[in-house]
């Protein structure tokens, strides 16, 4: 059986797989900005809570995600949970970092003149800071859900969902009629995914970046 | 007030505005943390309502500092603030900075929005309908100079430097706060935009008459937009408070002449209009006098020179005696055409250029409609800025006598009560 025989044969659940593999990313990616634009709005304004923030969530990175993965099982079991927990994590640097550098970069003379207008603190942030940081988050969203198509694959090894799964099986199969087709469907099908989510996040850039900023 | 059932966010109408309020700092000042000088020590002023204050000094001298104390953008370390007599000092910040309108240099609008949500910002955040707050853009649109059509939906970034500048103080006045505080609004844009935005705020402020605190390092400008001077050196002690007048005239001491320079005659020309000095009669024939009563008028002796009118009284023509000897007979060729004429609210100072430039050394007063009013030579130029400088003399010399009564007054009184009016 050639590659495409393989693929046409198996679609229904390569897609089902596919499927999956966006869906947890998408919603670990969610969880990630919102934690990650949170950390960084509590911790730009100072110089190390910020430098802080950043190491901490650059640690984990360095950790592998295969030895991380397996640490978690015994403490929150096989499945969804450790899926969603390493992929939030390793999600967070890029969003934090460029969090941070967004709102450090807003010009100090327009926070001035939001402040000397009469702006509270959260209409500052929520009207001025974020909006204007917006474009750098944006890009680490990008970076970030790059890298988590890719980690979001070793969630397999944890019985969690996804195109893992596919190279996995491949994967402990070798030398089997399948075992080559199965790790390049699961590979390819990843990376495709990944270049559709980069053209989404294209179209969501045009859509949410405001028409005066854009460059 | 108590009429109205629209209650306590009610959108003022259109028209009405809230004119000035008086401003006190007592004793302010503020130290850095790491720096044992003060950047701003001790000021105590007085701002009158409806009053153009300016603060003039070399950089670093803490202008900025004592202005953004004001709206409170910086925490005094000591002293009180009271606007309207009311202290302030220790009012939530946010809620007196809506009263407080803000102009800075760069403008200071937000990128992101556009020229209409900028403008918007501060009725919607005080709680105006949003039928009030849309009537509220254009009205600032159009009290700024631009037309509302034609800008409401641009970004910052579709503007020119003074397009931006006049958007920028569009917002600080958009809630119609009693007081407007300035930074060096027109800091950054060329020097005709400069001129023609500070004569914009000259007619605003005619209309609005707020309180208006306006920074600049430019000596020029502060004579020309304040009703008075403060001059600052270091630590913003105030070298001299006065009436642009009164500064040029009579600069305290080596510090203030320094900085009014050189020229201080000069520019006091720009302080007086041509109305305030005397437009002189001139004799008159117009285009459609027949020539022979053009020849007899200067023939009769009594005047050396004409000056022809056009058709719509606009001064056209000077002529002399001598031209009508080599005109034979025709006006077309003689004569020497009118360049140059001033306006009665001209400064002296464009009415000298006008005269200096004039071989004949006067020029032509118009109207509005560019009639023929008078002119103005160099003799009557010349008396007026002698009677000016003279004049100013004069009062200075009386306020620094009324200050050395006050001053011994105060001393007197410390002695006898030991400052127990606190
Ligand atoms: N945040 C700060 N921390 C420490 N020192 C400061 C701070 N801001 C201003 N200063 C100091 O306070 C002094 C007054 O500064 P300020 O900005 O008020 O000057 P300025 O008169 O507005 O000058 P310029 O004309 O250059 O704008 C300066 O010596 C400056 O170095
Ligand atoms: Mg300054």
């Amino acid at each position: 059986m050639n590659f495409w025989e393989y693929v046409s044969t198996r679609h229904q659940q390569l897609l089902t797989d596919a499927f999956q593999h966006v869906s947890a990313v998408f919603q670990c990616m969610v969880l990630a900005t919102v934690l990650g634009v949170v950390i960084a709005v509590l911790s730009y304004r100072s110089s190390w809570g910020g430098s802080l923030a950043i190491t901490s969530t650059a640690m984990i990175l360095t950790i592998p995600s295969l030895a991380a993965i397996g640490l978690l099982i015994p403490l929150v079991g096989l499945g969804v949970p450790p899926t969603v927990i390493i992929l939030t994590l390793y999600g967070l640097l890029p969003v934090v970092r460029n969090a941070i550098v967004g709102l450090r970069g807003v010009d100090p003379s327009l926070v001035d003149a939001a402040k000397g207008i009469g702006m509270s603190r959260t209409a500052r942030l929520c009207k001025v800071e974020l909006p204007l940081a917006w474009p750098p988050i944006l890009t680490g969203i990008r970076v970030s859900t790059q890298m988590l198509m890719g980690i979001a694959a070793i969630a397999a090894y944890a019985s969690g969902p996804g195109l893992g799964n596919e190279i996995f099986r491949g994967l402990a199969s070798l030398g089997s009629a399948n075992a080559i087709n199965q790790v390049l469907a699961g590979t390819l099908g990843i990376v495709v995914l990944a270049l559709l989510f980069d053209a989404a996040y294209v179209l969501l850039g045009r859509l949410t970046i405001p028409r005066g900023i854009r460059v | 007030m108590s009429e109205t059932v629209t209650g306590p966010t009610e959108t003022p109408a259109a028209g009405t505005t809230a004119s000035g309020a008086t401003i006190r700092l007592e004793n302010l000042t503020k130290s850095y943390p790491g720096n044992p000088a003060p950047a701003v020590d001790n000021v105590t002023m007085d701002i009158k309502a409806g009053e153009t204050v300016i603060l003039v000094g070399p950089s670093g001298c803490g202008k900025s500092t004592t202005l953004k104390m004001i709206n409170r953008l910086i925490e005094p370390t000591s002293g009180r603030i009271r606007i309207n007599d009311e202290d302030v000092t220790d009012m939530d910040p946010v809620k007196l900075r809506r009263k407080i309108g803000y102009a800075i240099q760069s403008s200071g609008l937000f990128p992101h929005m556009t020229v209409a949500e900028n403008i918007a910002l501060v009725p919607k955040m005080t709680g105006w309908s949003k039928s009030g707050v849309k009537d509220r853009v254009e009205e600032m649109l159009d009290l700024v100079g631009l037309d509302p059509r034609e800008f409401h939906g641009r970004y910052p970034r579709q503007l020119s430097g003074g397009q931006q500048q006049r958007v920028g103080v569009a917002r600080a006045l958009a809630a119609d706060p009693p007081v407007l505080l300035m930074d060096e609004p027109f800091g950054a844009v060329d020097p005709i935009t400069r001129d023609h935005l500070q004569d914009e705020l000259i007619r605003l402020q005619h209309e609005l008459h707020k309180t208006i605190v306006f920074v600049t390092h430019d000596f020029d400008e502060a004579i020309k937009l304040g009703d008075r001077i403060a001059v600052l050196r270091e630590r913003s002690h105030i070298a001299q408070f006065d009436t642009p007048e009164a500064i040029l005239t009579n600069p305290t001491d080596d510090f203030v002449s320094g900085f009014v320079g050189a020229g201080a005659a000069l520019k006091r020309l720009n302080l007086t209009r041509v109305r305030d000095v005397g437009i002189a009669d001139f004799p008159t024939v117009t285009v459609e006098d027949p020539l022979q009563l053009i020849f007899d008028k200067l023939r009769d002796g009594s005047h050396n020179e004409l000056l022809m009118l056009d058709r719509r009284n606009r001064p056209y023509k000077w002529l002399r005696r001598g031209d009508l000897m080599r005109a034979k007979g025709s006006l077309a060729r003689a004569g020497q055409l009118v360049h140059d004429t001033v306006t009665r609210d001209a400064t002296l100072h464009d009415a000298l250029e006008a005269v200096l430039t004039d071989s004949g050394g006067r020029v032509a007063v118009t109207g509005r409609r560019g009639e023929f009013i008078g002119v103005v030579d160099m003799q009557t130029l010349m008396n007026s800025v002698h009677e000016l400088l003279e004049a100013d003399r004069l009062t200075a010399m009386e306020h620094q006598h009324d200050l050395e009564h006050l001053r011994g007054h105060q001393t007197e009184q410390e002695l006898e009560g030991g400052g127990s009016g606190l």
